[in-house]
């Protein structure tokens, strides 16, 4: 097995982790007290500084991640590859449930809706649901192996499906009149808020890598565990016949 | 016996459709269902909307796909359901046929079992919602066909991916449906634009992209297969 020695210390701290931690802590610090406040959204513009990098992130870093390791993972069976596409998997829930969380709270003051049926909504939305199954089905395998490969191929057709969502929803949306929507555009930022947008970008893809780290380690913590104790002879006495399939 | 030739890709395929329907035709039980949920579902829809303030017309393409994703996955659970009881997958995957060749028998009695249920449910709808289905029927059955083989390719595969987990039958539509939308907007789009009499060239980029999920999820699905069984 490849796994990393499971021996660490498993109450060392993690040090990217707390780094990370504090990046966003300081973000969020200059954020709200020292980057001018937008124009014409006020206050509620200063979502951007979440919403932003956690799409960016979580659409296309992280589910990258899952269909490019899964597609790896089919040609070469290496189980590092499965733990990859799974911690990026789940922490891109995470992302991207932040994504549709911060977004209706942006949209109320802004747009004056909670949600509208716009093509990159839909396609988030719909690339949220293949997250959520993706971990579903992994949940529901013991296999590991099966796992692995189940979750491969879902994580590669997700990939192939993400042009057709985008084409249907966009079709979908330019054929229909739909009332007009203020859309929130930042050709030019002012160089403070580019700044804290660089600096949000930059803590919470620190974050992303942190906690996919940490996710992975676990990963391989636990599969040494299974390993160990596949390893365990089973006591005679609890063997029972079983009928031959 | 043993002087027998294995059958080609094709001839295999079709020789697993064969098995799959005779199964099929022979206990009818999912094939029935399928009937009679979608003949229940077209009814319950039509009151679950208010007929004065939404126009049958306006209402039907929504529901009759809706209906046809749902009566499909019926069909597409039984699918690897019926080869999980006595392990009768193993003997199947033990004869000397190409993995793909499998895929391709069961999406073949997966399509033609959709296609049956299409063929009772479309005129259900035509005379539950007034439709003028004459003048439509053609290129109707032409999107019918074309959403229906999308359908099929990432449910088959779906199901024999779902058969081995232990959620099982609660599994395949939430992975399914995410891949569903890219078919059920195009068909229910292409639908409309029919149904209110304009004409189907107003809807080609819509069947275009339908055409498109077809060719390549067919072809993916395909390649893919194999991965879910192999042991």
């Amino acid at each position: 097995m490849t796994t990393p020695a499971p021996t660490e210390d498993r109450r060392s701290i993690d040090w990217l982790l707390t780094i990370a931690v504090l990046a966003v802590t300081a973000t969020f610090v200059r954020a709200i007290f020292f980057t001018p406040a937008e124009a014409r959204q006020g206050l509620a513009q200063k979502i951007f500084y979440v919403h932003a990098p956690s799409a960016f992130i979580a659409l296309y870093v992280a589910f990258g991640i899952v269909a490019v390791s899964g597609a790896l993972y089919l040609w070469l069976r290496d189980e590092r590859l499965d733990r990859i596409a799974a911690s990026a998997a789940e922490v891109g829930v995470v992302y991207m449930t932040v994504v549709l969380i911060t977004g209706p709270m942006w949209g109320k003051p802004v747009w004056g809706t909670w949600w509208t049926w716009d093509a990159r909504l839909t396609l988030t939305l719909f690339l949220w649901f293949v997250f959520l199954g993706y971990l579903i089905l992994r949940g529901a395998i013991d296999d590991h192996g099966t796992r692995a490969r189940y979750s491969a191929v879902l994580g590669v057709l997700g990939a192939l499906l993400v042009p057709f969502i985008h084409l249907s929803v966009y079709l979908f949306r330019t054929l229909h009149p739909m009332p007009i929507v203020l859309k929130p555009g930042h050709p030019s930022l002012p160089n403070s808020m580019l700044a804290t947008f660089a600096m949000s970008f930059v803590s919470f893809a620190l974050l992303f890598v942190a906690l996919l780290r940490a996710r992975y380690r676990l990963a391989a913590r636990v599969d040494a565990l299974v390993a160990e104790e596949e390893f365990e002879p089973a006591p005679m006495p609890n063997l029972r016949a079983e009928p031959i399939r | 016996m043993s002087t027998r030739v294995p059958p080609g890709t094709f001839a295999a395929a079709a020789l697993i459709a064969r098995k799959d329907l005779a199964i099929e035709f022979r206990t009818r039980s999912a094939f029935l269902a399928a009937i009679v949920f979608s003949l229940l579902a077209i009814v319950i829809f039509f009151f679950a909307w208010d007929a004065t303030a939404v126009n049958a017309v306006d209402l039907a393409p929504g529901v009759l796909w809706v209906i046809f994703t749902f009566s499909g996955l019926l069909g597409l659970h039984r699918s690897f359901g019926v080869e999980e009881a006595d392990r009768a997958i193993d003997a199947l995957l033990a004869s000397p046929v190409d993995r793909e060749a499998v895929f391709l028998g069961k999406a073949l009695a997966n399509l033609l079992f959709v296609l049956g249920v299409q063929a009772i449910a479309i005129p259900a709808v035509a005379l539950f919602y007034n439709l003028p289905l004459s003048r439509v029927l053609g290129p109707l059955v032409g999107i019918a066909v074309l959403a229906a083989i999308g359908l099929v390719s990432v449910g088959t595969l779906f199901s024999a991916m779902a058969a081995n987990t232990r959620l099982a039958e609660l599994l395949l539509p939430v992975l399914a449906l995410p891949f569903f939308v890219p078919i059920i907007l195009p068909a229910a789009q292409s639908t409309a634009r029919l149904l209110s009499g304009r004409p189907i060239a107003e809807a080609m980029s819509w069947l275009r992209i339908l055409i498109a999920f077809d060719i390549v999820f067919v072809v993916a699905c395909a390649l893919a297969f194999p991965f879910t069984l192999e042991d």
